[in-house]
């Protein structure tokens, strides 16, 4: 067990690579999605819940060859926006935190809102009232009081991130050294004679950092009730 | 204050749909629950957009759905006190009672934290969290936070209603105290009629969305004398002097009155119901109840079943209220001498 080649080293810093700025990439939009939703009256609200949710009841692939369609060569945004700047997404580790963020997004908007949502209304008021515009208080009344809930959408997306197959390995592919993440490295191993152990271990080190992302969230939230 | 109010909101089945002006420093609102008292300040303080109208505060048009004027609540400086004291949770109390002053232009910063911190002695809190606050210390400083972002209004929504009696009469020194200290008009929601005559000089009273009647605290006293067991309230502040036994002795204007739940403070509220009190044409020789007072009947008035009696008493005003055979057996009439008989325990202290 545990020998790992240069590449499963490159797939593991990849993994967490992706997922971190895939959740830092989502943070901002998730916080805006969250807000609107929780605080926002608008045509087309129920709309942008579905397609923001879709992605949590669609299968991975599909999303994946979606974002495929989305982003190629031939696709609306890979022809009008990307190729023009000359942006090569597809199949590069760019890609995959593309997919990483479209996959991990709903859970960190549900997170986000629902901390939002036990904000009570009325310290809401009181800010404006108080003489801070909308931007002050999202910034001094919502956003501290709904940390929590960012923390939360943000590990759990991160978590996800981690482990997201389906997807990449449509938009990124599974290069090694280059798109492999490590649930892509292990699917190369379970698929190649006498791969089991070098499998097993890629699964203690996902377990590991898994573990690892749980106990620092349960830190924080202990460390946060303390400061309460 | 000069406020002029003229407006339209559907809420569902609800409709707020009002016109009036109010002249004055301490209005009052006055109303049964889910008569609209709530909405109607939220639509003047900005919280909520009425469908249409206008809203004048002094000379500033704050709304106006025909011009298309709606200044954000933000910019309305109109301060509010709510029910329950809703302080930020993730701010130490100095952090909350600054949240407004910080962004007040520095013009309007009359009121500056030292002097508020002195009028409602809350200096000894304000580095603490406000998780840990009493009630009452939570409520002193959302009025504090309210006060110093140095509003040209002040809105308080039921602000005492969450507060059991004797915290209620301790508050209201420190709310009352700190609007005179720093001249600011306000608004004061309450569905309780002795709130109201302590803390306003006018009332405005709401009945299904709308601004019924203006009137004096009198009035309002004498409109809902008729339909309270106790009748008209007596409000009586008095000055304490001494203790005899169980017995306290309170100063009302040169005369002393004799109460039983009295306190050793040196100055309390007491109410007194009219129906407490007892008249006699002549001086009775012995009585047990403790005070009797020589009076001089200033009116007689309708209250529903019952007639009110206007009392002056050595300069103070009281009323009693009794039963009209009562008032043709006595020949009780404008300007006679009567003598009013209250007992000791006919006192229930505020606070």
């Amino acid at each position: 067990m545990f020998g790992f080649t240069h590449t499963d080293y490159l797939a593991m810093l990849l993994s967490v690579r992706v997922a971190v700025v895939a959740t830092l990439l989502s943070l901002p939009f998730g916080f805006a999605v969250a807000y609107l939703m929780t605080y926002r009256k608008f045509r087309g609200k129920v709309i942008l819940d579905v397609i923001v949710n879709l992605p949590l009841t669609l299968p991975p692939v599909v999303i994946g060859y979606l974002l495929l369609l989305l982003l190629g060569q031939q696709g609306f945004i890979g022809k009008m926006v990307l190729q023009p700047l000359g942006i090569k997404l597809i199949f590069t580790w760019k890609a995959a935190v593309v997919a990483t963020a479209v996959v991990g997004f709903p859970l960190m908007v549900r997170s986000i809102r629902t901390g939002m949502e036990t904000i009570d209304v009325r310290l809401i008021q009181a800010s404006r009232t108080l003489g801070a515009g909308w931007f002050d208080t999202i910034a001094t009344v919502i956003a501290p009081l709904a940390m929590r809930g960012i923390i939360a959408g943000s590990v759990l997306m991160f978590a996800r991130g981690l482990g997201e197959f389906g997807a990449t390995i449509i938009v990124a592919g599974n290069i090694p050294g280059v798109t492999q993440t490590i649930p892509l490295a292990i699917y190369d191993y379970v698929n190649t004679p006498r791969g089991d152990a070098m499998a097993l271990s890629l699964c203690v080190v996902s377990i590991s950092i898994s573990v690892a992302m749980l106990i620092f969230h349960e830190w924080l939230g202990r460390r946060m009730a303390r400061s309460d | 204050m000069d406020l002029r109010v003229s407006v339209q909101k559907r809420f569902g089945t609800f409709t707020i749909d009002t016109n009036f002006n109010v002249e004055g420093e301490r209005i009052g609102l006055f109303g049964p629950s889910g008569s609209g008292k709530s909405t109607l300040v939220g639509l003047i303080a900005g919280l909520y957009h009425p469908d249409s109208g206008a809203v004048f505060l002094d000379d500033a048009e704050i709304f106006n759905s025909e011009k298309r004027v709606n200044v954000p609540v933000e910019h309305r400086r109109i301060g509010m006190v709510f029910q329950r004291p809703h302080l930020f949770p993730h701010l130490s109390v100095r952090g909350n009672l600054l949240y407004g002053y910080r962004r007040c232009e520095h013009k309007d910063r009359k009121i500056k934290l030292d002097s508020l911190v002195e009028v409602l002695q809350i200096g000894h809190l304000l580095h603490r969290g406000v998780r840990n606050l009493s009630g009452g210390e939570k409520q002193r400083v959302a009025i504090g936070r309210a006060v110093l972002s140095n509003p040209r209004l002040l809105v308080m929504d039921e602000p005492l209603s969450a507060l059991d009696d004797s915290l209620k009469f301790q508050i209201i020194p420190f709310l009352k105290g700190a609007c005179e200290t720093f001249n600011i008009p306000y608004l004061f929601i309450s569905h309780s009629l002795t709130e109201m005559r302590i803390m306003t000089d006018k009332v405005l009273r709401v009945v299904e969305g709308r601004v019924a009647s203006q009137m004096s605290l009198e009035q309002l006293a004498r409109a809902y004398m008729g339909e309270s067991k106790a009748g008209y309230i007596n409000l009586l502040k008095l000055r304490s002097l001494d203790r005899l036994g169980n017995l306290y002795v309170y100063d009302w204007g040169g005369q002393r009155l004799f109460i039983s739940g009295g306190s050793d403070l040196p100055e309390a509220f007491f109410e007194l119901p009219s129906t407490d009190i007892i008249l006699f044409k002549r001086h009775p020789e012995a009585i047990s109840a403790r005070n009797l007072l020589q009076c001089r009947v200033t009116d007689i008035f309708e209250t529903g079943h019952r007639l009110g009696v206007e009392l002056e008493c050595s300069g103070q005003r009281l009323v009693a209220e009794v039963v009209r055979q009562a008032v043709e057996e006595l020949g009780i009439t404008k300007e006679n001498e009567v003598y009013a008989a209250i007992k000791a325990t006919a006192f229930r202290r505020l606070g």
